[in-house]
């Protein structure tokens, strides 16, 4: 009786598995490396399902109905385990600081730049993003000269330790993004940075 | 004067990053990327553009790095494709659509999502998936599964 009955499951689900192209779908937010989860926000004809926890989970049935649920940590691994494998280190960041108002580094951000080379050694085909940022004095247009100057001045000291520089992009945030929020014109040091980002 | 920046902004990043977008860092087993009615096999260090399609045969997986630090992998019997990829590294502004046709995909979102919430989407064959600076998986089952 129980096999009979398991035969008639599986031949419903072939019959709504032929009359509907509709192929299942399953998205799942992650928990980062603190923990916690950003959103993912799921459309489908009009529904609109908010994921905004870890491992809140969202599955379209073949026969086109949308509903939420909740994958478990065994579940991902189970479904994802082989994909997750793949994804690329993250990328590393360091910080170096500069003199006020010029492109030259504080002492110890030069010592630094050694890491940077180690860090590079650890991964298979290093390239590196290179970004200036500056404190608030100064106007917008002079602060996106200078942070590019900053960038382009530790993409020079990273050449000048070997590293090929067509493996190196840069580029100037200016003021925009301000380690240290401060008002217009505050002389702030740790906003003087150039962020590397090695990845 | 917007024209101006504009011409001005499209030299600069082209200088920068010419065509690429991402670069390839991990791949196993039988992968391709089409490109313009090409086909590729998937090396480790191969620079992807936008229009990619990334293939993946049953026991391969190809894991990418993009520009705004987003990272992406695809698992075994996939197919993705990199719709649009476009990112200003002074503003942070941009958009990343990819569309996974089939298979199994990995994401952890990148600055430009930081920047601007809805600036990465994700398609599936039902479904559009707005990233708003998160990690997640999605999997589009085999028609025959």
């Amino acid at each position: 009786m129980t096999a009979r009955t398991t035969v008639c499951v599986v031949l419903a689900l072939l019959a709504c598995s032929c009359a509907t192209p509709v192929r299942e779908e399953t998205v799942v937010v992650l928990p980062g490396p603190d923990g916690k989860s950003g959103t993912v926000v799921v459309q489908r004809e009009g529904a609109r399902q908010v994921l905004d926890a870890p491992y809140a989970a969202n599955v379209v049935r073949g026969d086109g109905s949308l509903q939420g649920s909740r994958a478990s940590e065994q579940q991902v691994a189970a479904s994802f385990g082989t994909t997750l494998a793949a994804l690329p280190a993250r990328p590393t960041t360091f910080l170096l600081y500069f003199i006020t108002a010029k492109d030259e580094l504080t002492s110890e951000s030069t010592a630094a730049l050694d890491k940077v080379l180690a860090d590079m050694r650890a991964r298979p085909v290093p390239d590196i993003a290179v970004t200036g940022h500056t404190d608030t004095v100064g106007t917008s247009e002079y602060n996106d000269r200078l942070s590019m100057q900053r960038a382009e001045r530790v993409k020079g000291f990273l050449t000048g330790i070997g590293i090929p520089s067509d493996r190196i992009q840069t580029a100037g945030r200016g003021k925009r993004e301000l380690l240290v929020p401060t008002a217009d014109n505050i002389d702030e040091p740790r906003n003087r940075r150039v962020e590397i980002n090695v990845r | 004067m917007r024209w101006i920046s504009a011409v001005l902004l499209s030299v600069f990043v082209g200088a920068v990053w010419a065509n690429d977008v991402g670069q390839v860092k991990v791949t196993k087993g039988v992968a391709h990327v089409e490109r313009e009615g090409t086909r590729m096999p998937v090396v480790v260090g191969m620079p992807i553009r936008q229009s990619d399609k990334l293939v993946t045969g049953a026991d391969g997986t190809v894991g990418v790095t993009f520009a705004d630090n987003s990272l992406l992998s695809v698992g075994p019997n996939s197919a993705l494709v990199v719709d649009k990829f476009a990112f200003n590294a002074s503003t942070h502004e941009g958009q990343f659509d990819a569309s996974l046709q089939r298979g199994t995909l990995a994401v952890i979102s990148g600055k430009m999502v930081k920047q601007s919430p809805d600036a990465m989407r994700i398609r599936t064959p039902a479904s559009i998936l707005g990233v708003r600076g998160t990690e997640f998986v999605v999997k589009v089952a085999d028609p025959g599964a």
